[in-house]
């Protein structure tokens, strides 16, 4: 068995069975400058990267997971990516998509796309660490609504603000459209803060929410 | 290679083989009434009787199928079909929640044509109770259907319990007893079930051909495909006869054999439990230890993700299955792993190690180093301690 009939490529292969840049030392030994930390164990999927920072570029990334092949790989990709030819700059390592690492791996079975949405979050999310912890917070994007909320599916701030301006007025209905929360529970409490507050920001002025007021 | 995956499918069994090969130019139709047909209809109904002395029923109650799953569809949809059930106008179905596709996904197309399902949930231990399916009965209940074994985590269902209950409250019973026929002696003859599923190839036959047993005298069956007068016209379709001959002698063999592989492979599955617990802490067994059949394994290796287990043993040459999410391409792990009332990241975890009768100790003593070596190395990156 080879595996040649998987529909893996063979790069994600290679970084699959040999992962580059994990973390294999104590967390605290490594002293990481920035730590970002997405998924839960009931999704089935759990990131998190370690980053240090030298000269605004990334000098070295880490990382853990609790993932499948799909997600392995390309975090491994990832980490090989921001660190290559003396680091990555953090505002380039910012925007890194999911699409970016998917093309460097050669491609992913359609169905394992999901899988492999992790590690950008997470390592924006050790950017953002960084950041605040090295009181830079005034270089956080202002209108970053890209926070993933929902882990498990992957819904951002911004697709919940989207929701609730195209009419969602309670968090049953956010659920019903996007079954936000519906696979660990965890984004439960911080989703239906969001509906309230986009709803209050948006349909409490009887310009955006005409005469219906929210309930 | 070494196969841990016997309760996906399984080899040939090398008699079956050998009657496969010797049959193959036997290309005869068994309806016909001259000499090539009539060779082929007398092994197919060689076959029939070799069936039904393995069940200890009769060969009239055997029906040739393409598979469990036909069988299995064949019996839930004859519930609500012209010709049956329906007659008393009762639209009730009452199974476990750890049933097979075949009869969950069919009973959710059943309930769009308002027929109502009880799924009894199944205890911690994957067993159904039985006084909770007799709770679950009302006066519309047209149909009881508990699978005899799982298939994900192996428990032996109290099959007999639940056909003697039925049968008190006069309601037809069905077990799809596929991970069950060859391992569990059978005697329909004692067991009274009204209708049983089975397949060829998770014993030793190949794939496309399987088994529903009827009851003499039980509920009119509806066929799912009419046509021609094939298997006294409950399954029309010119017979898969190269496959009904193999059944034939997987059965036969699996009656010689039964006995010994019992005593065989469960030494060997409890070689590999207690060699990967030996190795290897936080690993949970699924599904009640001392109701499962004897060749299937399922562990839970807590903090690492299935997939990832399985495609490194691929890389060994080692091949399992898991209830994982990622290997269903669903977010969901596996609904038998969950319906045991555990963590998700339990199904997430979840490798079946499926023994059979080529299974040797030489690949049980490779597969615990070679999980060891792997669960070791993705626990190492895994971010959950």
């Amino acid at each position: 068995m080879d595996g040649t009939n998987w529909n893996y490529s063979d790069k994600v292969k290679e970084h699959f069975f040999h992962p580059k840049n994990i973390l294999d030392i104590d967390e605290k030994e490594y002293q990481a400058d920035g730590v970002g930390y997405v998924g839960s164990p009931a999704c089935g999927d759990m990131m998190k990267i370690f980053i240090k920072v030298r000269d605004d570029r990334i000098a070295d990334m880490k990382w853990q997971t609790f993932g499948c092949a799909s997600a392995i790989g390309s975090t491994s990709m990832l980490s090989v990516m921001v660190t290559r030819n003396g680091g990555m700059k953090l505002d380039d390592a910012w925007k890194i998509t999911p699409e970016m690492i998917i093309n460097e791996l050669g491609g992913l079975p359609a169905n394992k796309i999901h899988c492999s949405v992790l590690g950008d979050k997470a390592l924006r999310q050790a950017i953002r660490d960084y950041l605040t912890k090295s009181g830079q917070e005034a270089r956080i994007p202002k209108d970053d609504k890209s926070r993933v909320i929902c882990n498990c599916l992957n819904i951002t701030e911004d697709d919940i603000r989207m929701e609730v301006l195209e009419g969602v007025k309670d968090f049953n209905t956010l659920q019903e459209r996007t079954k936000i929360g519906t696979v660990c529970g965890s984004c439960i409490d911080t989703a239906k803060t969001l509906v309230n507050f986009y709803v209050g920001k948006y349909y409490a002025d009887e310009v955006y929410g005409g005469k219906e007021k929210k309930g | 290679m070494i196969y841990l995956d016997n309760s996906a499918t399984t080899p040939l069994h090398p008699a079956v083989r050998e009657k496969i090969i010797e049959t193959l130019d036997l290309f005869g139709n068994p309806s016909s009434m001259h000499a090539p047909g009539r060779q082929v209809r007398a092994l197919i109904e060689k076959s029939r009787r070799e069936v039904a002395d393995f069940f200890n029923c009769s060969p009239e109650e055997i029906i040739f199928t393409a598979g469990a799953s036909e069988a299995n569809n064949t019996i839930l949809k004859s519930a609500i079909s012209c010709c049956a059930f329906c007659n008393e106008s009762r639209g009730h179905i009452i199974t476990s929640n750890i049933e097979h596709p075949s009869v969950l996904n069919t009973l959710k197309c059943l309930e769009q044509q308002n027929v109502e399902v009880t799924r009894v949930k199944v205890n911690k231990g994957g067993i159904v109770d039985p006084a909770e399916v007799e709770a679950a009965i009302r006066p519309d209940t047209v149909l009881i259907s508990v699978m005899y074994v799982n298939n994900e985590i192996g428990t032996i269902q109290p099959v007999e319990a639940i056909a003697a209950l039925a049968r008190k409250h006069g309601i037809p019973f069905h077990s799809d007893a596929v991970q069950a026929v060859g391992k569990i002696p059978i005697d329909l003859q004692k067991l009274p079930v009204d209708f049983l599923s089975m397949s060829g190839h998770k014993i030793y036959a190949p794939k496309g051909v399987g088994i529903l047993f009827k009851r003499k005298g039980s509920k009119n069956i509806c066929p799912l495909i009419t046509g021609g007068h094939q298997e006294r016209s409950l399954r029309a379709g010119t017979e898969n006869t190269i496959g009904i001959i193999a059944l034939g002698e997987a059965v036969r063999q699996a009656g010689l054999e039964m006995e010994e592989n019992k005593k065989y492979i469960g030494a060997l599955r409890d070689k590999l439990e207690k060699g990967i617990r030996k190795k290897l802490d936080h690993v949970v067994i699924n599904g009640d230890p001392g109701k499962r059949i004897y060749n299937i394994s399922n562990i839970s290796f807590m903090n690492v993700e299935g997939e990832s287990i399985l495609l490194r043993l691929d890389m060994h040459g080692i091949a399992v299955s898991t209830g994982s999410a990622c290997s269903t391409g669903s977010l969901e792990p596996s609904y038998v792993i969950t319906a045991l009332d555990v963590d998700p990241e339990i199904a997430h975890s979840s490798i079946r190690f499926s023994l059979g009768r080529e299974t040797t100790e030489a690949d049980i003593d490779a597969t615990i180093n070679a999980v060891y070596e792997t669960v070791s190395f993705l626990r190492k990156m895994s971010p959950i301690r």
